[in-house]
């Protein structure tokens, strides 16, 4: 047992337990953050992109020191089928500004210069400790964990669940459901390095600039799911993933989907001559505001992805995991100013807070996206991507027809897969979702 | 290879018939009379290159040190759960020392979280190219001082060898310059008297197994398998976190000839490092459907790279 009382326990050393405990420390409080993990990073995938505005909001100047690939410039947002994508492609040189606002990053190098802020700003992590309970007081409110380490218990006014997506130590205490199948997307990337010169070529860069492709459509083979590939400084991160269900239903696997993505003939010649060096998968929450837990309690609040902050429809997540962070250390901190006790009364205000940020207003706002998803998944991920490319073929084939009749050709073709009325229901479905 | 364990196991009985009814004895003794006498244990640790993530330089040929990440020297975490259960046993405290640049502070710092006591760095510009010659030099300085400032060492640890040097000399090397008895490939500690001042081990020889007694101080390299690195309790993770390491120059260390140490007081010279060529086929995917035709195609492939194994086997089918 450790002897010292803590203001706070952080469970969790990712982008979340970071923001959280950095948060707190510069703010004169004595946190704990305990990781299962050998260094932080060791133990976190993500894709990766960096939304500079949320870790501006924590470190002012993080561009000076961290570790970061390339920032982006160009992102394209491709309909595939299996032969072909259909791209709109959006690229401006004003993203070549002095505060670059996304990055590709890799995690394992991010986080261990993410912990060593948090180090300096006077938090003390001990890794390759894992957090197996919740203690409790004889009401019930969280006064400390224990820790799989001999002798493991330790104290603290508050305990941060920033243990992400499996909540297994909330799950465990009985502060939140199981994560369902239904809510989590299972995603598998591959890291494949290449000389930067060939990179820079092959995506028409220079410098620092980067490039990201989201991709969806057949690739998936009907399930709910996307696609990416990302520009880093001498490597691509290659990757596709989909909501556990689809898999479970249909017994497809993760890495065969990946493999025929880095086959298809749009990516592998962006991927010709690499070198796989490293794979690596990870569930990600994309059940939306509607799988969101309870999120405080007496004695504990929840960030990050154990609280399912993660905008599916934009790829969001690191951001709102490090949002959400900085607002739970903030709200903590606010209250020992005030010398009031972390009770759920009081915490309420951590919700409060949250509810006026981009956080929550987000996620409410696509709150039925993922249900839109998973009902009309089969004609949104399949049906939609092949009418649009061959709609683009009909139109861009010059085969002495006249413009007119491809019209109509392309205006039947919509109206023979899917009917008028479900062309029209399926808009208004999407228009309902999406307001 | 039957004559072997039975040689071994009649050492070990043999052993046993005469020393442990002794042992018990003596053991009441110490727990009774030597409680307060605590036993002092020195551990050498080496940081090195994580050998799983090393790339070699495809022009130059020498390893590339620049972000591959380190660990500590994985015999060596053999040499220190060894010396944490003989602390666990008998009291006392293990010291770990290491020599090497600034940034081995990481690794000492993790040898307190698994429970060791005290963690001293030796760490000077002078010391940098050492060979095992003056390495060996420099750590029996350094272990001199350690016994002069924290207590006397009935028995110091070192892994057998280093994963990046490979050379198994530094710990005999150490024995020799502290005038200890060395005991090398340990696998195993018997017996420790603390009254008598000897230690029985078992020793891993070419062929089989040795028994050997000797007395105290002793240098003991340790073999790998021999035990698992605990991991230590969460006081230990939290004390590691701001303990003070112990960091001594080659002055502090009480070492006055510098032309001992580093380059200067290295003989050995590289002459040339280069990697062996790989010359693995890469696997080939076979494009099947179902499983006869996998089994098909799979002999074919086999009999086009060998072809007079088909005409044996087909020898052989038709009873020739």
């Amino acid at each position: 047992m450790i002897e010292d009382k803590f203001d706070a326990i952080v469970v969790g050393a990712g982008a979340s337990g970071n923001a959280c405990a950095y948060t707190m420390a510069k703010l004169g409080l004595k946190v704990l953050q305990l990781e299962r993990g050998e260094y932080p990073g060791s133990k976190n995938v993500q894709g990766a992109i960096l939304y500079a505005d949320a870790l501006e909001k924590i470190i002012p100047d993080f561009r000076d020191d961290a570790p970061l690939e390339r920032h982006i410039i160009e992102q394209r947002q491709w309909t595939m089928t299996e032969t072909s994508h259909v791209g709109m492609h959006y690229r401006d040189d004003s993203f070549n500004e002095e505060r670059p606002n996304r990055y590709t990053i890799v995690r394992a190098q991010f986080d261990k210069w993410f912990s060593r802020k948090v180090r300096d700003a006077g938090v003390t992590l001990l890794c390759e400790t894992t957090v197996t309970e919740l203690l409790r007081d004889g009401q019930g409110k969280v006064i400390g964990v224990r820790t799989d380490r001999a002798d493991g218990l330790a104290y603290a006014n508050v305990v941060v669940l920033a243990e992400g997506v499996n909540g297994l130590v909330g799950e465990r205490s009985g502060l939140r459901p199981v994560v369902t199948p239904e809510s989590v997307a299972l995603a598998v990337k591959e890291m494949h390095f290449l000389p930067r010169e060939v990179i820079d070529e092959r995506f028409n860069l220079k410098g620092n600039e980067g490039v990201v492709i989201e991709a969806m459509g057949t690739i998936t083979n009907g399930m709910t799911g996307t696609a990416f590939l990302y520009t880093n400084g001498e490597s691509i991160s290659v990757g596709i993933g989909c909501i556990v269900s689809d898999f479970e239903g249909t017994g497809q696997t993760p890495y065969g989907l990946l493999e025929a993505f880095k086959n298809h003939p749009s990516i592998k010649p962006l991927l010709a001559g690499s070198e796989c060096k490293e794979y690596a998968a990870h569930l990600i929450p994309e059940g939306g505001y509607n799988s969101i837990p309870q999120l405080y309690g007496d004695g504990w609040v929840v960030v990050g992805d154990a609280g399912q902050f993660v905008n599916a429809v934009h790829r969001e997540g690191s951001n709102l995991a490090m949002t959400t962070g900085r607002i739970a250390g903030e709200t903590i901190s606010w209250l020992k100013t005030r010398r009031d006790p972390a009770t759920a009364a009081n915490l309420t205000e951590y919700q409060r807070r949250l509810e006026t940020s981009f956080v929550m207003k987000d996620l409410k706002k696509y709150k039925n996206i993922p249900d839109f998803l998973h009902k009309s998944g089969a004609h949104v991920f399949t049906l939609y991507p092949r009418l649009i490319a061959q709609a683009a073929q009909t139109w861009f084939r010059v085969d002495g027809k006249d413009k007119r009749a491809k019209e109509v050709e392309i205006f039947n073709s919509f109206r023979k897969g899917r009917s008028l009325p479900g062309l029209l229901g399926d808009a208004f479905k999407l228009a309902r979702a999406w307001r | 290879m039957p004559a072997f364990y039975l040689r071994r196991h009649l050492a070990r009985c043999l052993l046993f018939q005469f020393c442990e009814p002794e042992t018990t004895e003596r053991r009441r003794r110490w727990i009774s009379q030597e409680r307060d006498r605590v036993m002092h244990i020195a551990v050498c640790m080496k940081q090195v290159p994580d050998s799983g993530q090393i790339r070699v330089h495809p022009v130059t040929n020498t390893i590339m040190r620049q972000g591959v990440p380190t660990i500590i020297n994985p015999y060596d975490l053999f040499a220190l759960e060894e010396a944490l259960r003989l602390r666990d046993k008998f009291g006392g405290e293990v010291t770990v020392l290491t020599m090497g640049p600034p940034m081995a502070e990481d690794s000492l710092r993790k040898t307190l979280t698994f429970g060791a006591d005290r963690a001293v760095l030796l760490t000077d510009r002078f010391f940098a190219g050492s060979d095992t010659l003056a390495t060996s030099f420099a750590l029996a300085a350094a272990l001199e001082k350690i016994a002069r400032e924290f207590g006397e060492m009935p028995v110091i640890f070192t892994g057998k060898q280093t994963i990046d040097g490979d050379t198994a000399q530094v710990g005999p090397g150490i024995a020799k310059r502290l005038n200890l008895n060395q005991l090398t490939y340990v696998s195993r500690i018997n017996e420790l008297d603390t009254a008598a001042g000897t230690i029985t081990v078992e020793r891993r020889a070419e062929g089989g197994v040795q028994l050997l007694s000797t007395k105290m101080p002793v240098l003991i390299t340790m073999l790998e398998g021999t035990n698992e690195i605990r991991r230590g309790s969460l006081a230990d993770a939290y004390r590691a976190v701001s303990a003070k390491i112990v960091t001594w120059s080659a002055v502090d260390a009480g070492i006055t000839d510098i032309t001992k140490c580093g380059l200067r007081g290295s003989p050995t010279i590289v002459k040339k490092v280069f990697a062996p060529q790989a010359h693995a086929e890469k696997a080939t995917m076979l494009p099947v459907e179902d499983g006869y035709d996998a089994a098909a195609a799979l002999m074919n492939e086999i009999f086009k790279r060998q072809p007079a194994l088909e005409a044996d086997l087909m020898r052989f089918a038709s009873g020739q």
